[in-house]
């Protein structure tokens, strides 16, 4: 699994070793990124042909804002999956950190101050799920599940059906703001760190251990891995990109109640599973999850130019993420009988 | 671990044993819990109340005993609360808009309805082999996506149901409603499912060892696809009973619902890890966290820290599982790993 980098190629790994060797270009027309690329084109397209305003810049900058900051938190999620993981609380780490800096300016505290409780508050919930996993080896789909009730049930324990609303004019400017011309803060900020998470992933030791322990993480400990700290330190990214989410989505809204960012993680895990991280872990690559961010965002925008309530999107959303599971699947299944026939 | 105990559960010692410390645990914390809050408010444990607070629960009950099955054969259903709110939303328009349409036609569409709903995630987990939590990831969405297309978001109030929609779960049969029946007719059902039938034991054998399952000749793919079908047809029936206790439909019903449902199963031993778990444990889980819930208000404490205590429960309920499967099968790579084995835990 960790030995077949394709040298020379720009090319992540693949995931099988092939029976035969292909030439990059065909291996990466076969790929499931290509097949992704395609789909955000296509979707691209349609959205432009449906609406006259599409190809407007700052329309499609303001497209950019409904999934940065769930794709940000993908981008850890990926490494959570890629290492046989999941964290289900991420939505629930949102709703706790936005409490806490909700508090924190009602106590007077500034935009920097407010950044640091966040970012704090969020690696604090990741560093506690962590435990969880790797110290007292609870299966994580159980420890989130009980944690993301934890948190969000926190943040309901402090605010009730209140709701807190008294943020500093620059604090708005994570959610709000542009770096250049339209260009988002949140959408530069969520390009800067694909391109580390990618190098992170493909390029460092420490992306090869994530793969090896999701592969299997037994042979990982025997090859001397330090297989718990590295998932501690997974779901601490993941606590601290919910943060990072939690300073944007409340900058953006300018408001927080306990049932902010609700349901998120069903929409980050559709977004790293769409963009071909197998589930069981073990394998996947970080374009792949940022060109599956990029067909989400354009989806259920191009929905929502076209009326669809909410809901129905999550309806897209749902057969979106158990159709991409299974379409691999199928077509396998068709060209193995093919080949046997 | 059970499936290697003969079928006749109850007679077997050993499992007795087994089973007896996480349900007699419960039993204790229950007694413990009711007495401290009768120290303060004795009314909480008249057989009034009491009886009120398993009429409560009886709907989480129910939906527990059909997770219990779909954990044992190490899945999860989290569409669970999708498909109460679908099949209820669908009866609930029947009624509303044909009065003339008997309830035995609709309790047989609700079952049937749930039904459908759990086999299409079996047949996903069991045709496609997708992991379980990614088809009712997928699914609970979709279900509760399906109920807002069906009602177009619109509500369904009390004065539009029939009253025989809505009286018959509270009717009283020898003091006791409907409802709390129905609870106890699952209970019964679930103990012959679980422990005399086929089907009940395979479902034991796979989440055990998957492996020697097949070697044993049970289809482990297709027990799976039962153990979703029977937590459906459990929802569904929850879906009607839900909308005439409440006496309203809409999209949001049960929201959630399906991380109690879990944590019931969770609490009450069985294992997510498969093939470990009780009928008596979901029950006294269910019946555990439903008397938290009921006992919060009498004792002054927010209804807004619910949440926050049921995720602590189902934290350490997940710890004290983990810890008591821990000592089963070989641990290599430990340090003192010398220590003597634990003796009659495991096995």
């Amino acid at each position: 699994m960790t030995l077949q980098a394709a040298p020379g190629s720009a090319v992540p790994a693949p995931r099988i070793l092939p029976d035969r060797l292909v030439s990059p270009l065909r291996r990466f027309a076969t790929s499931w990124e290509a097949l992704l690329l395609a789909v955000a084109a296509a979707v691209f397209v349609a959205n432009a042909l449906a609406s006259p305003y599409f190809l407007d810049v700052w329309n499609l900058s303001d497209a950019t804002f409904n999934f940065t900051e769930k794709s940000i938190v993908a981008l850890a999620m990926a490494f959570v999956i890629m290492a046989g993981e999941i964290d289900l609380s991420v939505g629930g780490i949102v709703a706790l950190c936005s409490t806490a800096m909700g508090e924190a300016a009602a106590a007077g505290l500034g935009t920097p101050g407010l950044v640091a409780v966040g970012l704090g508050v969020g690696a604090a919930c990741g560093l506690f799920n962590g435990l969880l996993v790797a110290r007292l080896g609870l299966p994580s789909i159980m420890a989130t599940i009980g944690t993301m009730s934890l948190y969000r049930g926190l943040s309901y324990l402090a605010l009730g059906d209140g709701v807190l609303k008294g943020y500093p004019a620059d604090f708005a400017w994570f959610g709000q703001g542009y770096a250049w011309g339209p260009l988002s803060v949140e959408f530069a900020c969520f390009l800067a760190l694909s391109a580390v998470a990618g190098v992170a992933l493909h390029r460092t030791v420490f992306g090869r251990a994530v793969r090896a322990i999701g592969s299997n993480a037994f042979a990982a400990l025997f090859s001397g891995l330090r297989v718990g700290r590295i998932r501690v330190v997974l779901f601490v990214l993941t606590g601290l990109a919910s943060g990072l989410a939690a300073v944007m989505l409340t900058g953006r809204l300018g408001s927080t109640r306990p049932s902010i960012a609700l349901g998120w993680e069903l929409d980050v895990v559709t977004i790293v599973v769409l963009g071909g991280v197998s589930i069981q872990g073990g394998s996947g690559t970080m374009p792949g999850v940022v060109i599956a961010a990029f067909v989400m965002g354009l989806v259920t925008y191009g929905l929502g130019l076209l009326n669809v309530p909410g809901i129905v999107m999550s309806i897209v959303v749902g057969a979106m993420l158990i159709g991409t599971i299974a379409l691999p699947i199928l077509v396998g299944r068709a060209l193995r009988r093919r080949r046997t026939a | 671990m059970s499936a290697a105990s003969p079928p006749r559960a109850p007679d077997g010692v050993d499992l007795r044993a087994f089973l007896a410390r996480r349900e007699m645990l419960l039993v204790v914390a229950l007694a413990a819990l009711l007495a401290v809050v009768a120290t303060r408010f004795p009314s909480f444990v008249t057989p009034r109340s009491l009886g009120g607070v398993f009429n409560d629960t009886s709907i989480l009950i129910v939906m527990a005993l059909g997770q219990a099955a779909v954990i044992l054969t190490r899945s999860v259903d989290l569409s669970v609360a999708a498909n109460v709110a679908l099949t209820g939303m669908t009866v609930a328009l029947i009624d509303a808009h044909h009065p003339g349409v008997p309830l035995a036609l609709l309790v047989a569409t609700a079952l049937g309805l749930g039904l459908l709903l759990g086999a299409v995630n079996g047949a996903l987990v069991w045709l496609l082999g997708i992991p379980p939590i990614v088809v009712t990831l997928g699914t609970l969405t979709i279900y509760r996506g399906l109920a807002f297309v069906l009602s177009g978001g619109a509500w369904i109030n009390s004065f539009q149901f029939t009253p025989a929609f809505l009286s018959v779960p509270r009717a009283e049969v020898i003091g006791v409603p409907v409802l709390s029946w129905t609870a106890v007719a699952a209970v019964a059902l679930a103990v012959v499912v679980f422990g005399r039938t086929g089907v009940g034991r395979s479902w034991y054998a796979v989440g055990g060892n998957p492996t020697a399952a097949v070697y044993a000749g049970i289809d482990a793919g297709r027990a799976r696809f039962l153990a979703f079908c029977f937590s459906g047809l459990l929802s569904g029936l929850c879906g009607y009973l839900w909308v005439a206790r409440y006496a309203v439909a809409y999209v949001d019903v049960a929201s959630g619902f399906e991380l109690d449902v879990i944590a019931a199963c969770v609490i009450g031993g069985v294992s997510i890890a498969g093939g470990i778990g009780s009928v008596g444990g979901a029950v006294l889980g269910a019946l555990f966290l439903g008397t938290i819930k009921n006992a919060l208000p009498v004792v002054n404490v927010s209804p807004f820290a619910q949440m926050a205590i049921s995720g602590a429960i189902i934290i350490a309920a997940v710890a004290l599982n983990t810890r008591a499967e821990r000592r089963r099968g070989r641990i290599i790579l430990r340090p003192g790993a010398s220590r003597p084995a634990p003796a009659a835990v495991a096995e």
